[in-house]
């Protein structure tokens, strides 16, 4: 019943956050340039072309209406046309989704088997020179912002010795025809081993480049939490009975030293979400992110809506979900 | 040295020492740029383009780390860069911090609804991608610098936000505090003579971490050409610039992407540094 309520009142938050969100949008879009028609129109437009889209936005209007009109029609998923690429922005969107989305989760497991591994040594060999060497690389990594890190590696992997494919997202001779837009899992069950190779060969790069300053989070309060774990009493009576540093540090200390290490993981994941937009424009991958560029810079301001709005909702769902793993996981809340 | 936990304590002098010393000489390089640059930042040559650094062969005299495409020279722009990176680095990165670490304070300390008030608006703003909100926001209100400032604070106030409310919270609840109250002093001053001192290193802290943020933004707006005018030299366009013709001028990328990344180091560990040395807890 305690969890019903509390996974409740989560869901109650999160729709609050999600109309703040579309408030917020419509806001920095619709009121703050002074005429938002003129920023919509393309270079050239008419008379009547103004005239029609101001019946379409129903800007005679006043402010209030048209913002229950706007977020009538973004509730149903109407996002509006694309001016630049004429065509409805729901589609559009939904058919980068799946690009953006692999990259990140792509990015999310290189982040938490790297972290984690460093984590994992730093502990195992605490208080020696290899504790030190994690440390100061993880704070190295960490002062570093992912587009910097994509820099690096375009120079090093790409340019110095170029071993990796810095641009795009397949190579156009092997596109075969697709029936979905997660092309990764789709080429996984389709057992296309060279489609799955080239895709993770353009993949590496930038999920390495939005990995790194995760996985030093990672390593850091990972590493803290076993070291706290690893000096209580029942690690220590695991150590008698005669279980080696390797088994008493995976089997005893970890399980109990992931739970801070989750929630930390579920905010920076959309922290980790986000910077795919600066790094698919680094790498050329045609994700969400560099479309949304493409919009601001083509003032599509149908398009840039949709975008945010996605964005900020793929936002909103991974902090729910993380919260609700945490109190499925975390005994003590479970009974509270 | 090691701490009460066991843990590793690394030695913050000659950290200190390097990141404020490169801060330094950047300080100087932006405030000196016009009798230093070799070369007129704007000025552009077709016939000397992509000239290589001085000591591989091929080069002319007076342009020391080589010309773009356009026959510009990358370290006069660099140094010119410096001005606009440590201009909005100070001036976002202050603004940010008295916006954001005000907010924080009254939401941890005062707590109802003001923090209630506060608190949303900190989801709100958590929802959306930050690199995506800075290209709308510069989209909608038009490049420049103050736009970029402008963008900059809107985005960035709810890191001070959140973790300054959570330290007020915690010196909030301590005896001290307790006490300043039975002996009169009311909450405003409370706040601001009890609570504030105590968390200005973490204030501090934040406040360099979030210079070197503010750099990277306006990297990024250039790189995407939303900072300031196109051909200003920025650094963030010389490494657009160098990002497309990485495989014929491989130094218009490489020198000003060295720069920004030893300046973002720099401001991140002189942070750390900081925050070491003021933690009384640490001292």
């Amino acid at each position: 019943m305690a969890l019903l309520r509390s996974f409740l009142m989560r869901l109650i938050s999160t729709a609050i956050t999600l109309f703040g969100v579309a408030v917020i949008v419509f806001v920095v879009i619709r009121v703050v340039p002074g005429n938002p028609i003129a920023m919509m129109l393309p270079p050239g437009a008419t008379d009547a072309d103004i005239a029609r889209l101001q019946a379409q936005y129903g800007f005679d209007k006043s402010i209030f209406q048209q913002f229950l009109i706007w977020l009538g029609d973004v509730v149903q998923g109407d996002f509006g046309t694309s001016i630049s690429l004429r065509q409805p922005v729901s589609e559009l969107v939904l058919n980068r989704l799946p690009a953006t989305l692999e990259l990140s989760i792509m990015a999310l497991t290189i982040a938490v088997l790297l972290g984690g591994a460093m984590a994992l040594l730093g502990t195992r060999y605490r208080g020696t020179k290899a504790e030190g060497a994690v440390d100061i690389g993880a704070g190295m990594a960490l002062s570093i912002p992912d587009f910097l890190w994509g820099l690096v590696l375009i120079l090093l992997f790409g340019v110095l010795w170029p071993i990796f494919n810095i641009s795009g997202r397949i190579s156009p001779a092997l596109n075969i025809d697709f029936s979905t837009n997660f092309y990764l899992f789709e080429a996984i069950l389709r057992l296309r081993f060279d489609v799955i190779g080239d895709l993770l060969g353009h993949m590496l790069m930038p999920a390495l480049a939005l990995a790194i300053p995760l996985a030093a989070i990672i390593a850091q309060l990972l590493k803290q939490s076993l070291k706290e774990t690893m000096h209580l009493d029942y690690v220590t009576l695991a150590r008698t009975r005669g279980y080696s540093e390797h088994s008493v540090i995976i089997h005893e200390a970890l399980p109990n030293a992931v739970l801070p290490t989750l929630t930390l993981v579920g905010v920076q994941f959309t922290f980790l979400i986000g910077g795919t937009v600066i790094i698919e424009r680094l790498f050329s991958y045609e994700g969400l992110g560099n479309m949304a560029i493409d919009a601001v810079i083509n003032r599509d301001l149908p398009l840039i809506q949709g975008i945010v709005i996605l964005f900020a909702l793929l936002f909103t769902l991974v902090n729910l979900v993380v919260d609700m793993l945490y109190v499925v996981l975390n005994p003590r809340l479970r009974h509270a | 040295m090691r701490d009460a936990r066991g843990n590793r304590r690394q030695p913050i002098g000659l950290r200190l020492w390097l990141s404020g010393g490169w801060l330094l000489i950047l300080a100087c390089a932006a405030i000196f740029a016009p009798l230093i640059a070799p070369q007129d930042p704007l000025a552009q040559d077709l016939f000397s383009g992509r000239l290589p650094p001085f000591w591989e062969s091929g080069t002319e005299p007076g342009f020391w780390l080589g010309t773009d495409s356009l026959g510009r020279d990358v370290l006069s722009r660099m140094l010119y860069g410096a001005r606009l990176a440590l201009i909005v680095a100070l001036v976002a990165g202050t603004l940010t911090c008295i916006i954001g670490a005000s907010l924080g304070l009254i939401a941890g300390y005062y707590r109802g609804w003001p923090d209630r008030i506060i608190s949303r608006f900190v989801d709100i703003w958590m929802a959306f991608p930050p690199v995506l909100f800075a290209i709308l926001l510069i989209a909608v209100i038009g490049t420049g610098l103050t736009s970029i400032i402008l963008a900059i604070v809107i985005i960035d106030w709810t890191r001070f936000a959140r973790v300054i409310r959570a330290e007020a919270m915690g010196q909030g609840a301590m005896d001290y505090v307790a006490s300043a109250q039975v002996a009169g002093r009311t909450r405003f001053g409370t706040m601001l003579t009890e609570i504030l001192p105590n968390v200005l290193p973490t204030i501090v802290a934040l406040l360099t971490l979030e210079m070197g943020i503010a750099v990277i933004v306006e990297a990024i707006l250039s790189f995407v050409n939303l900072s300031i005018s196109t051909d200003a030299p920025t650094w963030g366009g010389m490494i657009s610039e160098g990002r497309t013709s990485v495989h014929q001028a491989w130094w218009v990328l490489v020198f000003p992407l060295i720069t920004l990344f030893l300046t973002v180091l720099s401001f991140s560990q002189l942070g750390e540094g900081l925050k070491d040395r003021f933690d009384p807890v640490l001292r």
